[in-house]
């Protein structure tokens, strides 16, 4: 089907940890008792293509259905992506089974958005811990409480929580033994699903500290799923926009919420609340009309025109390549890419009556 | 402005086997017509309990309103009997929640949960009701509304089953409305279109407005005067330009300075409230929040009274935060001053369409 060895020395090469290459994932409607009929498939993920260098974070950001949850759920191989190719290292995860896939897995691991959910309440904080160790034997069980120990710490808990149960913690400390939980078996990369999104506002600063700090001292590469703007550019040098299964934009911090190119990245940064009353009363809103189209009839053309304020005739018919605008790696999907600084600026708060 | 409503040491607790949890713990603010104002504070902080207790949405038991007055005109809330409670739920004052499916009645379409307020509280008939119910949905921006009256609540995106909540709150013309997490459930774009609908809201009918939040956010963008809870208490209160141009309470400071902000420049670390939030159950004597406070004294182990920090403002602290050697004596605790962490650090510029002048 494909050559892997061949993209895997040019992932090398570009330094990439992981490449995404036209990932689809579709979930299939059927209709039907006993004779099972497809009738129409969920677009989840519909051709993403992205690469995440070593020791890098790549923020990836949308909204609820944008499909950046799917991809996180890929990578770790909880869906097997219907197309598509997902190179890390040598290996193309797309592919990986049974007992390569468990090797894999032990060089991937996946924080979780709601550390109530994630963990089973019937286990002790030590055997979450300590299950993935045991699972890939990376530790003689004799090692294993100390290394246990030694992980609460390192996530700054106490080394005696180890008997207790999930339920006697606070949300942002289970948060806190997931992340030792994903960092026990000492992966390389970490999907972190909305990781700080279930946390009081208080908390979510010191489980994006750890994360950052854990970062630095395992070299550890994050690819960070989030709805939160705010937390993305604080966590993420570079930053890739989703909707409605494909991106839209991708480019570097500083480019991406500084100047655009997308104007559904402009709408999202626009839309953002900001805590500062001055910058509220003179921001100009781009707001968008009506809600996201279903995945299941994905609009013609560009997926974004039904609710672009740049939309014209072209965007109906003709699908904008993700391509880059400036030379400097900074990729949209959009033909009009040059018109969305001017609407930065002025904005384009429309009657309420067509919101 | 006339007086709304002012709510004077309101206590709610709940009985639990293990002893009482003091979830609002001697509450005290006030409300004008027409005015909106802000309640921040993070899960457990009693922002959601004072507004049902307001409501006497509570159950009870568990919950118990200990002590407290809350005068809505002239009414005392606190001790109306139901009966003429009822004729202030919907009427007077009506609530919207974070949940749109869950407040919606999912057997029911739209029209019949549009209509009952109308033939309830203003004896309209049914054909009136339709009509009104109509005009409603159009003043929330449901386009197709006659058509869309027929639809049940799992027809609507989340975003649309908010603006038939709100259509439903607003259907008697309420003098206050309540908003409790009214766009936490829903995506930015769609919150932008949620907030947008409820300021417009304000300005045409003259609604009075508490807006319910843990997002920072989204009070700047349209409350006029804000109120920071923590642990069941008030923790500092101000106009919205003056609690963020100045925030005076350790707590408000922290929370402001744990949040990234998109209008300002990426730092390397995010300062962080140590700790977890308070245990409701078993309260501390004096400050609730000096755990985790780098100012922290000994006599915070008295609840400290409110100070009168500036107008309109007050703060429930010991400690004058502005002072710089009480800054210097908290920087010894992981204290970075305010000041620092807004203007201190170069880096990239604030991002597309927001200048901070």
């Amino acid at each position: 089907m494909t050559l892997p060895a061949a993209t895997t020395a040019r992932a090398s090469a570009t330094g990439a940890h992981l490449s995404i290459e036209d990932l689809v994932m579709h979930f299939p409607i059927t209709q039907g008792i006993f004779i099972q009929r497809q009738i129409g498939a969920v677009r989840a993920v519909d051709g993403v293509s992205l690469s995440v260098k070593h020791g890098e974070t790549l923020g990836l950001v949308g909204e609820s259905g944008s499909g950046k949850s799917t991809i996180g759920r890929c990578l770790v191989r909880l869906y097997k992506p219907t197309s598509g190719h997902m190179y890390f290292g040598d290996q193309d995860l797309a592919e990986a089974e049974g007992q390569q896939l468990r090797m894999v897995r032990r060089r991937i691991q996946m924080v979780f958005q709601d550390p109530y959910a994630s963990l089973n309440p019937r286990f002790t904080v030590g055997s979450l811990i300590s299950e993935p160790m045991a699972i890939q034997r990376t530790a003689s069980r004799a090692e294993i409480h100390t290394k246990t120990e030694e992980l609460l710490e390192r996530v700054g808990l106490n080394r005696r929580f180890i008997d207790r149960y999930p339920h006697e913690f606070s949300g942002g400390q289970r948060q806190r033994i997931a992340i030792a939980r994903a960092i026990s078996i000492e992966p390389e990369f970490i999907v972190a699903d909305e990781p700080v999104s279930a946390l009081d506002v208080s908390i979510r600063a010191q489980i994006i500290n750890l994360m950052q700090r854990l970062q630095e001292q395992m070299g550890l590469t994050y690819l960070f799923i989030s709805h939160d703007l705010s937390v993305v550019r604080h966590v993420a040098p570079r930053v890739a926009v989703m909707y409605l299964g494909k991106i839209m934009e991708i480019a570097d911090r500083g480019d991406i919420y500084n100047e655009p190119l997308h104007p559904y990245t402009a709408a999202l940064l626009s839309a953002v609340p900001v805590p500062n009353p001055r910058v509220e009363k003179q921001r100009k809103r781009i707001i968008l009309k009506g809600d996201l189209p279903s995945p299941i009839n994905i609009p013609s053309g560009c997926r974004f025109h039904t609710r672009c304020p740049l939309a014209q005739e072209i965007c109906r018919q003709v699908e904008p390549p993700l391509e880059d605008k400036t030379g400097r790696s900074h990729f949209a999907a959009c033909h009009f890419s040059d018109q969305v600084g001017p609407l930065t600026r002025t904005g384009s708060v429309q009657g309420l009556g067509t919101i | 402005m006339a007086r709304l409503l002012e709510v004077k040491d309101l206590k709610v607790q709940f009985k639990t086997r293990e002893g009482p949890v003091h979830a609002v713990d001697g509450v005290t603010f006030h409300l004008d017509a027409g005015e909106t104002l802000g309640i921040v504070g993070e899960s457990g902080s009693g922002k959601s309990v004072t507004s049902l207790s307001i409501l006497r949405l509570l159950p009870m038991p568990p919950a118990q309103l200990v002590n407290g007055t809350i005068i809505y005109q002239d009414k005392d809330l606190a001790d109306l009997p139901e009966s003429e409670m009822r004729a202030v739920r919907g009427r007077e004052i009506a609530m919207i929640f974070q949940d749109p499916m869950t407040s919606l009645n999912p057997v029911l379409n739209i029209e019949s949960q549009l209509i009952e307020p109308l033939q309830l509280h203003l004896n309209m008939s049914k054909n009136e009701a339709r009509q009104r119910a109509i005009e409603l949905l159009e003043a929330v921006g449901i386009p197709d509304a006659p058509r869309r009256l027929r639809a049940y609540p799992h027809q609507f995106s989340g975003g649309m089953r908010q603006r038939v909540m709100i259509a439903i709150a607003i259907a008697a013309n309420p003098k206050l409305l309540i908003a409790d997490e009214p766009t936490t459930a829903l995506d930015v774009t769609v919150q932008a279109q949620i907030l947008e609908l409820i300021a417009r809201l304000r300005r045409d009918l003259g609604t009075a407005v508490i807006l319910i939040t843990h997002d920072l956010g989204v009070v700047a963008g349209v409350t006029d005067r804000i109120i920071v809870m923590y642990a069941g208490k008030i923790a500092e209160e101000a106009s919205t330009d003056e609690l963020f141009a100045n925030p005076r309470h350790p707590y408000t400071l922290g929370l402001l300075a744990s949040i990234p902000h998109l209008d300002e420049a990426v730092t390397e670390d995010l300062q962080t409230i140590p700790g977890s939030p308070p245990d409701q159950l078993h309260p501390i004597a004096g400050c609730p929040f000096q755990p985790r406070c780098p100012f922290v004294l000994e006599k915070c182990k008295t609840y400290p009274p409110y100070m009168a920090v500036g107008p309109n403002h007050r703060a429930a602290c010991w400690v004058d935060v502005t002072d710089p050697a009480e800054q210097e004596r908290a920087s010894k605790r992981g204290f970075i001053p305010f000041r620092q962490i807004r203007h201190g650090f170069a880096g990239e510029s604030s991002p597309a369409g927001m200048s901070n002048a």
